[in-house]
């Protein structure tokens, strides 16, 4: 965002700003930190070197990073003349984002450190962004993985064998399709370590045999990389032979030929640790990745205790289904091992018959033979207490998220458009998604007692809608005879025109194929008669939905600050509208505040799922999106509920809200879009407005 | 005015192509029991559901069984625009006088032939019901419009495919149709028999055959990030016969394969680095 000009003395335009002028400018930015040692004396000295574009650049970054922290600022205009000097114009803004989204990541200092390694912007034109190939990866690795392998951003590529970690961006190779390949080369590594057991042995343990642990590790690293491309080599020829063209052969050094074995492990790898250590660099190093022993063996810990507890109970059900203990024991055995084929290489028996397992339990079995190397007996010895199935399905959202907190629930991150910026804060908001808690069932017998006739109604009008079927006259070919075409055909005929072909009628049911979710504002600010009024119209709605036929879901959403987003569920798309649904309408409760980017982003996530030709996100507001504490009010939220909007549109879905605030006028077109809202004047009438509205919406 | 009432002319009509008999043995690889289970089923005149995803294998499975108990066979790949006279017959009108013409499911029983409804679930929801009194004991088929019962003689049979893999809820088999068959699950074939498969189907050599039937695999991990199926056995195959026409595998794969599975230009883009990531 351009400074506001009242603060620029503006030099005529194109000629630069002198020494004194920036001082005086950057001094006001950077206030904060500054003291009589530290003084902007010397940096506005080099920026006035610059040409007025790089003045004009710095000084505008300056503002937008000490929103962000001032002191980050302060090392930015420092860094930043003798950097623009270096690299190329096209790569400067990646370059202060990149050190913008690392102090979001870790903090001060690791931003610090980001704004001096220029060295990736330096030959820049073929860069390849992290975010522009993300989700090619992203399958690439889905494709290649039995389970899912998120990929993530970080300062050094690693896997800890639930995540991947890339680093923003590649820049080695002088072409845009070498740096691809780099980064898909280096996912087909990350993956084949935790495919080929890279972290089955104690790495920390065996590497802090040696005097410099490190270096061990370095060394260990390379060698775990030689016997990592032989099975890559194996498994994925064509990936091979492309990295191999791009680094040129290299000879393997003849103490690794054992590494080149399909059976070789990483125990072989431990065992040359010793040949190599003493050299001052390992033999062969053509990834820029690191093994991170310790963060990889914590997260294998818990994914093995997690997915031990999840085998268990997925074979207790089934052995339940079998039909009990008289069903005999498990056994599992290999069969013919072929790399690739995932869950098929296991045979699963239940007294000695084999029997297919369901899609969940093969995706457990494969992952823990990935971790184990087999399944170990005591994961088959199974007591007769089959856990309830909730409880076992809670984990396996967990699993798959691959992401769990303290409280249990599952918690997912979005990321949020810094319209200062222009980029988006990755992984900036987490959100929960939980239950409404069910609320008075006297609340809706009051609603319909209130509404009665007007409920009524609405079944009434909103059925017909739905019944909509046409009988289709004079069509070519159909179910009946269209008896009046029929005999004015005849009569032409004998008039001695020929018998039109146009005679036969046709039933056709006009289909609503139509989903709706409902996203309703359960901020602090509406308490007391808004949301008693929401709450009513939600029944209504219901009433009026449920007589339709069409899908739709409710959600309401809230939270504080960008850590606790909350969605609360009150009915899924494949929930009935029932007793439970009733009463946790009634238990919608106010909460916290508005943080819409979000929530929108989620409840996106959750339209998507839905299969519909017209998929509708109603959302139900009182007011402007806001939240405590940080800058989510005013502008900030707005643009970025607005880019979450626009998300949402690429992925066909309609946006459209309904809002009580009468200030609505000076930012919801600029948020929905000219006439994808409505106003409605008075939160009494929300009740009887919703459904109607909703009717004209979908008509 | 009309002199003559249009429903005292009444002819019957056949079409010429009343029921295709399978003449020479259609290639089919079996995966498991199901040839016996289906003869079984034959014998004992009960209708057949085939479950599974598509191109695995159902069409070609029922063309083979149709061979091998030497019955004609009928199949009406069925679409959201199905009705029930489009299956059982209707009036048409020629020369004044309206003639009534069969439908496929009226031919098949006539002739005794087996009749297969491709993709079941793509027809509207009443539509399925007409073949209920056909897949239970009655083994009838009322035919309303002219007042017939038509019953199935022993040879006839009945055999309905569907692909539980479609999401929505609309597209799911109705309890009471589906309660009426016996249900073969079809999967994709595991890497021994798919490779054979595509071996036999296209005369491609063991190598790139082996890549095929890999990249098969890795595409099906993708079911659900964004590909509602993997690669079935029939796009290998399809990739595999233009491979052995000469054409550059990437390109075949690219081609039969990727652009085939999705429009997603990431995902294309992902489901052809792994072709290039094999071959």
């Amino acid at each position: 965002m351009p400074l506001p000009s009242s603060e620029r003395p503006a030099p005529a335009a194109g000629e630069r700003y002198a020494a004194h002028q920036l001082e005086s400018q950057l001094g006001r930015l950077l206030e904060a930190v500054l003291s009589l040692r530290r003084t902007v004396t010397d940096i506005a000295e080099s920026a006035a070197m610059l040409d007025r574009d790089g003045q004009a650049f710095v000084l505008h970054w300056t503002g937008v990073i000490a929103r962000t922290n001032v002191e980050l600022a302060f090392q930015f205009a420092t860094a930043a003349p003798g950097t623009l000097a270096r690299i190329d114009r096209s790569q400067t803004e990646a370059w202060v984002i990149h050190a913008i989204d690392a102090y979001d990541r870790d903090g001060l200092q690791s931003g610090t450190e980001a704004l001096r390694e220029t060295a990736p912007f330096e030959h820049a034109a073929a860069a390849v962004e992290f975010d522009a190939v993300a989700r090619v990866l992203q399958l690439f690795v889905q494709g290649l993985s039995g389970r899912p392998l998120p990929l993530e951003t970080a300062r050094e590529a690693y896997t800890d064998t639930d995540t991947i970690f890339l680093p923003n961006r590649i820049s080695r190779g002088a072409t845009c399709e070498e740096n691809f390949l780099h980064y898909k080369a280096t996912v087909a590594l990350l993956w084949a370590q935790t495919r080929h057991g890279t972290y089955s042995a104690d790495l920390e343990k065996a590497c802090n045999a040696y005097p410099d642990p490190r270096h061990a590790l370095h060394t260990l690293n390379a060698l775990e990389a030689i016997r990592l491309e032989a099975h890559i080599e194996r498994e994925l020829p064509g990936l091979a032979r492309a990295t191999a063209a791009l680094r040129g052969e290299e000879p393997i050094d003849e103490r690794c030929v054992p590494l080149l074995a399909p059976s070789a492990t990483v125990e072989d790898s431990i065992r040359l640790i010793g040949e190599f250590y003493a050299c001052a660099s390992p033999p062969h190093d053509a990834y820029a990745s690191v093994l991170q022993p310790g963060r990889a063996a914590a997260v294998r810990e818990r994914r093995i205790a997690r997915e031990k507890k999840a085998i268990r109970d997925a074979l207790a059900r089934l052995r339940e289904e079998m039909g009990g203990d008289e069903a005999g024991a498990f056994t599992i055995e290999e069969a013919g091992a072929r790399e690739l084929s995932a869950a098929g290489e296991y045979v699963l028996e239940l007294g000695g018959v084999p029997v297919s397992p369901p899609a969940e339990l093969a995706r457990l079995i494969d992952s823990v033979v990935q971790d184990l190397g087999q399944i170990p007996e005591d994961y088959l010895a199974i007591a007769g207490d089959a856990q309830p199935w909730y409880a076992s399905r809670a984990n396996r959202d967990a699993l798959e998220s691959g992401n769990e907190d303290q409280g249990g629930t599952q918690a997912y991150r979005y990321d949020e458009w810094d319209h200062a910026r222009g980029h988006y804060r990755r992984g900036w908001c987490m959100l929960r998604e939980t239950d409404v808690q069910p609320g008075d069932d006297e609340f809706v017998k009051r609603v319909y007692a209130k509404h009665a006739s007007n409920i009524a109604r609405l079944k009434r009008t909103f059925e017909l809608v739905r019944g909509e079927e046409r009988l289709l006259k004079r069509q070519p070919e159909g179910d009946g005879i269209d008896l009046d075409a029929l005999v004015e055909g005849y009569c032409d005929m004998n008039a001695g025109t020929e018998l039109p072909p146009l005679l036969f009628t046709r039933r056709r049911k006009i289909e609503r194929d139509l989903a709706v979710m409902f996203m309703v504002d359960m901020s602090g600010s509406t308490k007391g008669w808004i949301n008693e009024a929401e709450r009513e119209a939600l029944v209504m709605l219901c009433e009026a939905l449920e007589a339709l036929g069409d899908r739709y879901a409710i959600y309401g959403f809230s939270g504080i600050t960008r850590r606790r987003c909350e969605v609360f569920r009150v009915k899924r798309f494949d929930e009935p509208y029932g007793a439970l649904v009733r009463s946790r309408i009634a238990g919608i409760e106010p909460q916290d505040y508005t943080r819409m980017g979000a929530a929108i982003r989620h409840l996106t996530m959750r339209l998507d799922e839905v299969e519909a030709r017209t998929k509708l996100l109603v959302t139900l507001s009182d007011g402007k999106p806001e939240d405590y504490s940080d800058n989510y009010r005013g502008e900030y939220g707005i643009e970025d509920t607005r880019q979450a909007l626009l998300e949402a549109h690429k992925l066909g879905i309609r946006p459209f809200c309904i809002t009580i605030d009468h200030e609505a006028r000076d930012y919801l077109p600029h948020m929905y879009g000219a006439v994808n809202w409505t106003l409605v004047n008075d939160a009494d009438q929300l009740p009887e407005k919703v459904a109607e509205i909703y009717r004209r919406l979908s008509a | 005015m009309i002199n003559r009432p249009p429903a005292s002319g009444h002819a019957q009509v056949f079409l010429p192509d009343a029921a295709r008999p399978v003449s020479d043995e259609p290639y089919y690889e079996a995966v498991g029991e199901e040839i016996a289970l289906f003869q079984a089923a034959y014998e004992d005149r009960i209708p057949v559901l085939l479950k599974g995803p598509t191109g695995c294998g159902k069409t070609r499975f029922v063309e083979y069984m149709a061979w091998r108990l030497r019955r004609p066979l009928v199949t009406v790949s069925c679409h959201d625009d199905l009705t029930a006279s489009d299956l059982v017959g209707r009036y048409l009108i020629t020369n004044a006088q309206t003639v009534w013409v069969d439908g496929p499911l009226a031919r098949a029983v006539r002739a005794g032939a087996i009749c297969y409804l491709d993709e079941i679930v793509e027809a509207r929801r009443d539509t399925t019901v007409v073949i209920h009194p056909l897949a239970d004991d009655r083994r009838m088929l009322p035919i309303e419009k002219r007042g017939e019962l038509l019953e199935a003689p022993p040879e006839f049979m009945l055999v309905l495919s569907y692909n539980p893999g479609y999401q929505s809820v609309l597209k799911e088999l109705k309890e009471s149709t589906r309660q009426r068959f016996v249900a073969i699950e079809f999967r994709y074939p595991d890497v021994e028999v798919e490779r054979r498969i595509v071996v036999a189907e296209s005369g491609l050599d063991e190598e790139n055959t082996e890549k095929l039937v890999r990249l098969a695999h890795l595409t099906r991990n993708l079911k659900g990030s964004g590909l509602d199926e993997g690669a079935s056995t029939r796009l290998l195959v399809h990739a595999a016969k233009l491979m052995r026409r000469g054409i550059a595998p990437r390109t075949a794969c690219a081609g039969a394969i990727a652009q085939a599975l999705t429009d997603d230009p990431d995902m294309l883009r992902a489901v052809n680095e792994l072709a290039s990531s094999l071959f």
